[in-house]
């Protein structure tokens, strides 16, 4: 160890003389080879720790950032349904079945699931009511077999489930003193791998295997029935030993954008929307919330400073359908064209609570303001294109655009939908809502959707929309208040699957490993007994036979990481150059670090180390600074776009998701086609409710240069297929790889 | 003399703003404070090879005593001249190759687990047992197990200057 400082210090180290091949080097030689390889590869694994952080900062601020996409869309769906199915005069369309749900009595008579007949050719699992274990087994080996489950036994499934679940209380109560050590799991998010592995590392579930699971079982991944399919099944076999809490995600407009609707609609194309239906209703039953022993407070997101368990206890919990569609407003609100005003005063004043002093350390890893924001400063003096004053009907509105909450600041997305002229010719209003049914959503979406912090206080999530940001504060006197000692929540990805805060007194559990990336985190289950003492188990789900080296994953998340970056870069390209530019009068091509680092933050909004990730992005002309040019050059749209002006191209490739769910939605009979009249309208919607200023012959050139049949009707798919963002170098790198031979180790 | 310095106060201002954001990337609480076991890191990540001991040094110069954690403020100034004074400078490959070819002691071109572990945990600034699971997972090819030290010396040195 003394060696340490004289090698530090000294440049050089002793030659190997051609001697000393012969005999062997003296010891004091190998030392101070060793220290020297133990330098450099700490070094290096310290190096690799840090992008790997950088890596994960890149991931989570996206999917943050696109949450807030999230509630753009949810907004934009209730406006459209008030205008477009007006519009239609039929309301069996999609939209109106999803988000304005009329009971259908029909779904409900128990012969709806028996009507179907299920074919001699199905090899899947047929299940028989009331479910044995060798039914939930025969799940099991389908699953793994990649096989799918008949729409007939997922209806009579749900159906089943949801029947049980009515007899549920809000809050399941639990003890350890009749069972062994309970199993409590976080989001899964349809990774059946993940699932399958916890069972088989833990047991399935049964009497001596009690399992807690802590909602988010879908979205994200592709396997998300499967996952619920046996979540039900296993409440179905054991209601004692198999408890679920509703997440966030179990909310059918949340799975309009993250997948699950699409995957369900996928593998069953006649019944799907009777299956969307019911697990509508189910996910709304599921219980919110799990206590144990009296002492340990289970629930998916986490509390608020309003949170109240007695209150919750007695809610209809499932009235709240989904977190976003807010409920009826009071009267004070809908007082539109004088609240519009209070609300872009609101907007001019509105204290910048995305600039860096006054981030809490959870905003600081997110978004720093909704997009909504910058669109609506943009074009605030956004003229509504004629057309979409046909829209304009003085109705009452049947379902609610999104409502300022009054213990907040106006919320930046709110603005968008009040500002778009046409609601200002509504005169009538409903009548005021009793405050119950407001608070009732409230303390739902708190529990769903709540984030802990670090620092004391409770201040409401704006970047999630719902729920708040809960200090160690908020969390001491909640505990105090009910005599609990723990708070187990999920919700967030760890790294480790796992992680602890407010000293210990919060818990974060999240069980889909490879969350991000293959590699990204590792996934962790939590087994509690008598004691109540948590302990901790984490696994990792592998594709790959051979075990990959930390190098490896870092390089392969770091990739991914920076491709998906890199997609944000292209979508905003016109306003990044013209940021860009402001700074380059004399049209060079390039300015300083400093300058690109300003742009980038201001315009993207993440909360990223963008002087740190700058050699991924751009290169660095000869004299140092940096040739901003070369950060877009890699990337080209689907198709060659010509005639359109770059602010609807960006649009376009920013919103391509949005759009895609939009189309499906109209396209009623799945046909691929939608009708020219129809594309343009919804396009008109969501241009005005973006407060983005396009030409309506822009979008009528654009559609007629996509080919279309003669009879009027775009394919859509080709439509988007035009915004998917295409990686020029993909094609290259893998012609690299398969050149690439003998031995590499890492 | 004069020359020197006025070229290193010039780049003063870029090297506080990569010291900062490597320090912000472990500062959780945005409080300025990074825990200790982690500040290696940082120093690592700003291009610096210092032994265990020089970490150590460093450490004891700027920790705020008994609360495990080292502010920015001391931090900066302090990291700031071991970056002007180039104070650690990056070990050269063939320095490296040097140091394996030494403890490779019968030339074979490689060095077996066996040997490279027992280096690396009985000599030097010793390796925990992770860290020397994870130098073989990471160096020791898949199927002889053997760690072929020329091939890895250039492809494990090249990474982009952070």
């Amino acid at each position: 160890m003394g060696c340490g400082t004289s090698v530090a210090t000294e440049p050089q180290e002793e030659r190997v003389e051609p001697d000393d091949t012969v005999k062997s080097p003296s010891p004091a030689l190998t030392m101070k080879a060793a220290i020297l390889i133990q330098r450099w590869y700490r070094r290096y694994m310290a190096r690799l720790e840090m992008r790997r952080r950088y890596t994960w900062n890149i991931f989570q601020s996206i999917e943050y950032a696109g949450e807030q996409d999230q509630l753009q869309l949810s907004s934009f769906f209730s406006f459209m349904l008030d205008n477009f199915t007006q519009l239609n005069g039929n309301r069996s369309d999609l939209i109106s079945q999803l988000l304005n749900p009329v009971v259908d009595p029909w779904l409900d008579r128990e012969t709806c699931y028996k009507l179907i007949p299920v074919p001699e050719s199905y090899t899947g699992p047929r299940l028989s009511f009331p479910l044995s274990v060798s039914d939930t087994n025969a799940l099991l080996s389908a699953f793994k077999e990649q096989q799918t489950l008949h729409a007939r036994y997922v209806l009579q499934l749900l159906y089943e489930t949801k029947k049980l679940l009515k007899q549920m209380p809000n809050i399941t109560h639990l003890s350890t003193s009749y069972t062994n050590e309970i199993t409590i799991c976080g989001d899964l998010h349809g990774r059946l791998d993940d699932l399958l592995l916890i069972f088989y590392k833990n047991g399935l579930p049964s009497a001596q295997t009690p399992y807690v699971f802590n909602g988010d079982f879908v979205d994200r991944g592709k396997k998300s029935v499967e996952v619920v399919s046996l979540l039900f099944a296993y409440l179905l076999l054991y209601p004692d030993y198999m408890h679920l809490n509703r997440g966030n995600h179990e909310d059918h407009i949340m799975n309009l954008r993250y997948g699950f609707t699409k995957e369900v609609m996928q593998k069953y194309k006649t019944h799907g929307r009777e299956i969307l239906q019911l697990f509508q209703d189910v996910f709304s039953l599921l219980p919110i919330a799990t206590v144990i022993d009296g002492k340990i407070l289970i629930v998916h997101g986490g509390i608020s400073d309003q949170t109240d368990l007695d209150f919750l206890s007695s809610v209809d919990r499932h009235k709240v359908k989904s977190a976003l569609r807010f409920p009826r407003r009071s009267v004070e609100q809908l007082d539109i064209g004088h609240s519009c005003k209070r609300m872009r005063l609101a907007a001019g004043s509105h204290p910048s609570s995305h600039s860096k002093n006054q981030r809490t350390p959870n905003q600081r890893r997110r978004c720093g303001h909704s997009r909504q924001d910058s669109a609506a400063s943009t074009s605030s003096s956004s003229s509504t294109s004629s057309s979409s004053s046909s829209f304009c009907s003085p109705r009452t509105p049947s379902c609610l655009s999104p409502r300022p909450r009054p213990s907040s600041p106006s919320m930046p997305y709110t603005i968008n939908v009040l500002q778009v002229p046409y609601l200002d010719s509504l005169s009538s209003v409903p009548p005021p809502a009793p405050p119950q049914h407001d608070r009732e959503w409230k303390q739902v979406v708190d529990i769903l959707w709540s984030d802990p912090k670090t620092q004391e206080g409770c201040s409401p999530n704006t970047f999630r929309g719902g729920g708040c940001y809960f200090g160690p504060d908020v969390t001491r006197r909640l505990l105090l208040r009910h005599g609990l000692q723990l708070l187990i929540r999920s919700h967030e990805c760890k790294q480790e699957g796992y992680e602890l805060c407010h000293g210990g007194k919060v818990i974060t559990i999240f069980s889909a490993s490879n969350y991000y990336e293959e590699g990204s985190n590792r996934g962790a289950y939590i087994k509690v007994g008598r004691e109540l003492v948590p302990r901790f188990y984490q696994y990792q789900v592998s594709r790959t036979t051979r075990k990959l080296t930390l190098t490896q994953r870092v390089r392969a998340a770091e990739g991914s990481a920076l491709k998906a970056l890199k997609e944000k870069l292209f979508t905003h390209r016109s306003e990044l150059l013209s940021g860009l530019q402001q700074y380059d009068q004399n049209n060079t091509g390039c300015v300083s670090v400093s300058e690109w680092t300003q742009v980038f933050e201001s315009v993207l909004r993440l909360d990223l180390p963008w002087r740190t990730l700058r050699p991924h992005l751009a290169r660095l002309a000869p004299d140092g600074s940096v040739d901003y040019q070369s950060c877009f050059e890699d990337m080209e749209p689907g198709i060659p776009l010509t005639q359109m002006t770059p602010n609807l191209a960006d649009t376009l490739f920013r919103y391509r998701t949005d759009i895609e769910i939009i189309f499906n939605i109209i396209d009623k009979d799945h046909s691929g086609l939608i009708s020219i009249e129809e594309f343009r309208h919804t396009w008109c919607l969501f241009s005005a409710h973006l407060g983005v200023d396009i030409d309506d012959r822009a979008i009528d050139d654009l559609a007629r240069s996509i080919d279309f049949n003669k009879d009027g009707s775009i394919d859509f798919t080709e439509f988007l297929d035009a915004f998917r963002v295409v990686h020029k170098l993909d094609n290259k790198e893998q012609q690299l790889n398969g050149k690439a031979a003998g031995r590499k180790c890492s | 003399m004069t020359e020197k310095k006025q070229s290193a106060e010039a780049m003063e201002p870029d090297v506080h703003k990569k010291i900062k954001a490597a320090f912000k990337a472990f500062d959780y609480e945005s409080n300025n404070k990074v825990d200790v076991r982690e500040i290696g890191t940082v120093i690592y990540s700003l291009g610096c090879f210092p032994t265990q001991a020089d970490l150590h040094d460093i450490i004891a110069g700027v920790e705020e005593d008994h609360t495990g954690y080292i502010t920015l403020d001391k931090f900066l100034p302090a990291m700031t001249k071991v970056l002007l004074e180039h104070k650690f400078p990056p070990i050269p490959e063939d320095l490296l190759l040097q140091a394996f070819e030494v403890l490779d002691k019968e030339k074979k071109g490689y060095l077996e687990p066996e040997e490279l572990t027992k280096h690396m945990t009985q000599e030097g600034e010793l390796f925990t047992q992770e860290e020397m699971e994870e130098m073989l997972t990471a160096l020791a090819d898949h199927e002889d197990n053997f760690v072929y030290y020329k091939d890895l010396i250039s492809q494990l040195t090249i990474d982009p200057d952070m």
